[in-house]
């Protein structure tokens, strides 16, 4: 689904991808681990389309299409969706007014009708029972004034609602209380599927005891230097990162 | 001398490169301003002996006075001897047949507003008798009027047919020498509207000078008087969405509010002014005094405007609140993009007791635009117990713009309550990356934020002016960005 190889990219004079290779098929969940400033938001808005982030060399095919071809928007309608670390606030824009024009951008490039504002409001309030959110949410700026962890579950509620078919979600689990990380769990879980790729950027093992990864990967100065399965996270949260750099440099 | 200026003689020139006219009843006049022009203006329209002299008198006032500096905007000198004080309706012969002989480019601003078919050929000044629709809509809206007792026609027509409502009430809120550009107005004024709410009767539908036969060409010097008596109401739509083009690039409009007691007049306005090309060439002029008296007590004026178009905008539409418990309300969107300029506000004058003003302003930058919002909130020694609120927000769309906020306040009462909240705020790259990583283009994201920061004005817009006034500026932030 995406093939991410030999990715280099960077921002301003400093380069921040090295060469970064990835690939991800339908039905997976991968984890994305490695230590701050490692580059792993870099990663997640490159492929998101962020035109800050200058692509030097290699590629990135999603579906089988070269996505740095494509503007932001024609990704996101395409099925990619990223949950951002840090999720801006849109003050005076409703947040129900946002979801509808996000869905519906969506369907218009799939071909499908409007959905009418019934059937949205209905589907809006089933998803926010799903995580525990309070329908009034729906009614303030996006994400005006929310708190940390109200921003992440609004974060969930849009992938809820637009169920994309790749989801990056960069760091979604930190500055969540219990209960609220097993709301975002809920959410993604629900969205597993055969035909769905999910990507967790975290730091954290507890996000993984609720979300079960098929792949873990360090990431580490731009490049992925390890890659294993489920306990290759067990191992990280006991050694951290120093004795997987030394393997790697070693 | 610059290309601004030379563009004002440009439309001048243009328009009297045929010499000298002389058949004043069907022709314009040449450039140029004398006391003989005020008679001409006068006599061309019938006026009584009294208003030819009050024309006078303001223009005698006018020569006196100095055109004001103190607003921030910039603009060449105006040659007010290079202008004509009067023009004649363009006649049928000169105007386009039809809606295929309209520029396309236009056409195309109407399709994007969503501009019913049978409104295009009237805003695009297709020859009168080719657009029925409009002239019959009129007829039966100015029975249903007559039957309410509500008189509703052009400034001439009430000349001759009330000439005592006129006299009693013309210059009564906006003296003739308030300023510069009313005393101009007041000397040799086109034409205009005339409304008349007899006490106690409730306006049984929006007036819109949309409706009015004859509304056009009279942009220039237009002259509106709105007299709601005791207990009356009236809710007055001037302007529409649709760009409006005018080969008269000075435009000094006056508007008069009056309310008696318990009376209220909701006076929105859509204005859409040709503001010039991209580089600033060619757009309108706007220096417009609009002011509302609430002389009678629980009376209540509000203004609301969504102002995108023309070069230059000076404008304040103010109230004069004296009646005890009067209250005046200012709603206002402005939009300036490219190389517009906008120095806007409003005035509210506490005199009565316990009046209440509350001033909305909503400023969006774009472009190289500047904007400033100036705004004077006074209370008079005998206003008891008077409050203000005034909210000013400034939006700004890339870096190249400004927003300058000026607000004046003078308090001379101990008990006034007088609060004013101003904030500024860009559409930062960030938002829009948000929205555009949930599949959202760039333009919508943009509508979507501009809409949201005016909402608070466009609610109080009657609801079928809020969509378009919506559609509006979309269409004027257009390319606003990247
Ligand atoms: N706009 C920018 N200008 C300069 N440097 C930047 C910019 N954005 C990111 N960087 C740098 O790029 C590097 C990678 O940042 P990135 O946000 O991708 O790290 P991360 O792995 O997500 O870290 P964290 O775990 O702290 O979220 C960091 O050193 C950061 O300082
Ligand atoms: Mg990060």
């Amino acid at each position: 689904m995406l093939e991410i190889k030999n990715l280099k990219s960077r921002i301003g004079d400093s380069e921040i991808l090295r060469g970064l290779s990835l690939s991800v098929n339908a039905g997976e969940v991968h984890a994305i681990m490695g230590p701050n400033g490692s580059g792993k938001s870099t990663l997640a808005q490159v492929v998101a389309g962020h035109e800050d982030y200058e692509v030097t060399g290699g590629s990135v095919t999603f579906k089988g299409q070269d996505l740095l071809q494509l503007e932001p928007e024609e990704r996101a309608r395409n099925g990619i969706f990223l949950g951002f670390q840090y999720p801006v606030e849109i003050p005076g824009v409703n947040n129900a007014y946002l979801l509808k024009a996000a869905l519906n951008a969506k369907r218009k490039h799939q071909g499908i009708d409007e959905i009418d504002a019934f059937e949205f409001l209905k589907l809006a309030k089933e998803k926010m029972a799903m995580l525990g959110m309070d329908p009034k949410f729906l009614n303030r700026g996006v994400n005006e004034g929310f708190s940390g962890g109200e921003k992440k579950r609004n974060e969930i509620l849009q992938m809820a609602m637009l169920e994309p078919e790749l989801a990056i979600l960069d760091e979604t689990d930190s500055g969540l209380d219990i209960d609220a990380l097993k709301a975002v769990a809920q959410g993604v879980n629900s969205l597993r599927g055969p035909d769905r790729a999910i990507i967790l950027v975290t730091h954290y093992q507890r996000l993984l005891d609720y979300i079960e990864p098929d792949f873990v990967h360090v990431l580490s100065q731009g490049q992925i230097i390890k890659s294993g399965d489920k306990m290759l996270a067990h191992e990280l949260e006991e050694k951290g990162y120093d004795w997987v750099r030394e393997a790697a440099n070693g | 001398m610059s290309t601004e200026s030379e563009n004002i003689e440009g439309f001048v020139n243009r328009r009297y490169e045929h010499g000298f006219v002389t058949d004043i009843a069907t022709e314009s006049f040449p450039p140029g301003l004398d006391e003989n022009v005020v008679r001409a203006i006068s006599a061309r329209k019938n006026e009584p002996e009294w208003l030819l002299e009050w024309r006078l008198q303001a223009y005698r006032q006018w020569l006196e006075m100095k055109e004001p500096e103190w607003a921030h905007l910039h603009y060449p000198k105006i040659e007010y001897d290079q202008i004509s004080y009067f023009a004649a309706p363009k006649s049928d012969e000169d105007r386009p047949k039809s809606l295929d002989e309209v520029d396309p480019k236009l056409l195309e601003t109407y399709d994007k507003l969503g501009i019913p078919l049978h409104e295009r050929a009237r805003l695009a000044g297709v020859a009168v008798d080719a657009v029925f629709d409009s002239v019959s809509v009129a007829t039966t809206f100015k029975d249903k009027l007559a039957d309410a007792g509500v008189i509703f026609c052009s400034f001439s027509e009430a000349v001759i047919e009330h000439p005592e409502l006129v006299k009693q009430y013309l210059g009564s809120v906006v003296p003739r020498r308030d300023n510069y550009f009313a005393a101009l107005n007041s000397a040799v004024f086109s034409d205009g509207s005339f409304v008349y709410i007899p006490k106690g009767v409730r306006c049984p539908m929006e007036l819109s000078t949309y409706f009015r036969i004859n509304a056009a060409n009279t942009g220039q010097f237009e002259r509106t008087l709105i007299v709601a008596e005791e207990g009356s109401y009236v809710s007055y739509l001037e302007g529409c969405t649709a760009p409006m083009r005018d080969e008269n690039q000075l435009h000094a409009a006056i508007v008069e509010l009056v309310a008696l007691d318990d009376a209220e007049i909701k006076y929105s306005t859509v204005q859409n002014w040709y503001p010039g090309d991209e580089n600033g060439v060619g757009g309108i002029y706007n220096f417009v005094t609009k002011r509302g008296d609430c002389r009678g007590k629980n009376s209540k004026i509000s203004w609301t405007q969504v102002e995108t178009g023309s070069a230059i905008t000076w404008k304040y539409p103010s109230c004069l609140l004296r009646g005890e418990n009067s209250v005046g309300e200012f709603y206002s969107v402005a939009v300036t993009n490219n190389l517009q300029q906008a120095d806007t506000g409003t005035k509210m004058i506490h005199i009565g007791r316990n009046t209440r003003s509350t001033i909305v302003s909503k400023g969006i930058s774009a472009g190289r635009a500047q904007q400033s919002y100036r705004g004077l909130v006074r209370i008079m020694p005998q206003a008891a117990g008077a409050r203000n609120h005034t909210q000013c927000d400034s939006l700004l769309i890339g870096k190249n713009c400004g927003a300058h906020t000026f607000p004046y306040m003078e308090i001379k009462h101990p008990s006034a309550k007088v609060e004013h909240e101003a904030t500024t705020s860009k559409i930062s790259a960030d938002q829009l990356f948000y929205c555009r990583q949930r599949g959202i283009s760039e333009e919508d994201a943009v509508n979507m934020i501009v809409n949201g920061f005016c909402k608070e004005v466009f609610k109080e817009l009657p609801m079928e002016f809020a969509v378009e006034a919506q559609a509006l500026l979309n269409v004027s932030l257009e390319g606003a960005v990247g």
